[in-house]
């Protein structure tokens, strides 16, 4: 009797529960219909969900590795920012100082809106400032291409070329794929940035390989320097290789054929050739730098190191 | 069916004023000159993506930037919020958007109309993707004698946006708005 009495009960609770989960998302879909109507009697005028957005949002935490993937990526436009500005007044040319300012500008804007949205993504109130100037070396995970002195004129353009070489394709990639749609648009806008960038400094790897022998020494010089970090442009982000497939992110080890045809063809043309093998240096992603960077950041955060806090 | 026609007018009349309020918002923001550019508008340049009235109720001016590290783009917002609060529209919200990408071809007919009379050459058509070939020089039209024969001074000028090109003809050195 007691074991029939409990089975009945039991069944009874799961009848309950069975109810209780049953009724729980008709207010839910309730509150999507009127939604619905409510925007269709606006005009539509909010721009239709896709679902992977409803997805995104449908997540109870900010996805601690997507965060991470875009200050790191962020972290590459700031040191490149950075290293191109200090050119502001010292370039050997007033429209080549005009030129390596821009892109300076060009790469720091690209750095604050993927640091904005790393903020407003993960959700506790870091504004740009608190990701660029309050963070140490070795939370900087920056390609170490990018922190490697400005060195002479040709070694500032030939790591532009380098970088914005592998950067075109990789912004295309996350324009036309990628499924978060305010990457797509920093993509959409940073691919012509970054093609102007590539256009300009293959222009100059040219000119100083075919100019006279101290621009030509000068330039094979600075492609000793820094060929052997341009490996690390194909490493992988830490961070980003669980979610890549999620956002259908650009892998960068598949953009290396892309990468070399567009040197090989610049090389050609300035009748260079590549050293042919070379120990490639990496590190940069996991936080570990060449002395570089610690200068370069001493600078970068003086001020709110030395009075926390300032602002404008 | 009182009450029915009667809610209905009410919608209509709510409507009409969402409406009138939304053309008041436009006519505001779409006054705002460029902070470098002052005799264009934002919206001749395309910056003024759209003017908007939510399910919510709110209304939103979106401005998108036209180079994403533009310093302007921050003055511009800031010069949108005065003009509407000093017409009486505090309650506006100014948000700034990407999607969609702003290209040079945002920029109306009269926009560059306007950049051509003050010595500007507007931005050309964009040729289907095609990316400029190294050390081409596109052929600008002088906006001060318009003969083709130009040439170009250096690939950047005084903001993101401009180039710098000489006229062969009347010599004349003038600034073109890059095709982006």
């Amino acid at each position: 009797m007691a074991t029939k009495r409990t089975a009945t009960k039991a069944k009874a609770k799961a009848k309950a529960k069975a109810k209780r989960t049953a009724k729980k998302p008709a207010p839910a879909k309730i509150r999507a219909k009127k939604q619905t109507k409510r925007i269709k009697q606006a005009g539509g005028g909010v721009a239709p969900t896709t679902r992977f957005e409803q997805a995104v949002k449908s997540w109870k935490k900010p996805d601690k590795r997507f965060v991470a993937y875009l200050i790191a990526l962020g972290d590459d436009q700031l040191v490149l920012a950075q290293n191109l500005i200090q050119w502001c007044g010292f370039a050997p040319t007033l429209e080549e100082d005009i030129a390596l300012s821009n892109m300076g500008l060009d790469m720091l804007g690209q750095a604050r809106e993927l640091y904005n949205y790393a903020g407003a993504v993960e959700g506790k109130g870091r504004s740009e400032d608190d990701i660029a100037f309050l963070r140490g070396e070795h939370e900087y995970q920056n390609l170490l291409l990018l922190e490697q002195p400005n060195g002479d004129f040709a070694q500032t353009q030939l790591r532009q070329f380098f970088y914005a070489s592998f950067m075109v394709p990789f912004w295309a990639h996350m324009e036309t794929h990628c499924l978060d749609e305010t990457l797509q648009a920093i993509g959409g806008k940073a691919v012509k940035e970054m093609a102007y960038h590539a256009r300009h400094s293959a222009e100059w790897v040219i000119r100083l390989a075919q100019g006279t022998d101290e621009s030509r020494r000068r330039l094979l010089q600075a492609l000793q320097a820094l060929y052997i970090y341009t490996g690390e442009l194909f490493a992988p982000y830490p961070q980003a290789e669980a979610i890549r497939q999620a956002y259908h992110l650009p892998d960068p080890a598949q953009l290396k054929p892309l990468w070399q045809a567009k040197v090989a063809d610049i090389f050609k043309m300035a009748d260079i050739t590549l050293p042919a093998e070379a120990v490639m240096q990496t590190g940069g992603r996991i936080g570990r730098h060449t002395e570089n960077l610690g200068h370069l950041l001493a600078d970068l955060q003086y001020m709110q190191r030395t009075y926390p806090g300032l602002s404008w | 069916m009182v009450a029915a026609s009667h809610n209905m007018d009410k919608q209509t009349a709510r409507d009409k004023l969402a409406q009138d309020k939304l053309a008041q918002i436009r006519a505001v923001a779409a006054q705002v000159p460029d902070p470098e550019l002052p005799m264009l508008t934002i919206a001749d340049l395309g910056i003024l993506r759209d003017v908007k009235h939510t399910p919510e109720g709110d209304y939103i001016v979106e401005l998108t930037p036209s180079y994403i590290g533009c310093p302007a783009t921050d003055m511009i917002m800031a010069q949108t919020r005065q003009a509407l609060d000093e017409a009486g529209l505090s309650d506006v919200k100014v948000k700034r958007v990407l999607h969609p990408v702003w290209t040079t071809d945002w920029i109306t007919q009269e926009g560059r109309a306007k950049m051509r009379a003050h010595g500007i050459a507007p931005p050309q058509k964009r040729q289907k993707k095609k990316p400029t070939a190294l050390f081409a020089t596109p052929a600008i039209d002088c906006p001060h004698c318009h003969a083709k024969q130009s040439e170009r001074i250096s690939e950047f000028g005084s903001t993101p946006c401009k180039a710098l090109y000489k006229c062969l003809v009347c010599l004349e050195p003038f600034e073109y708005f890059k095709c982006h």
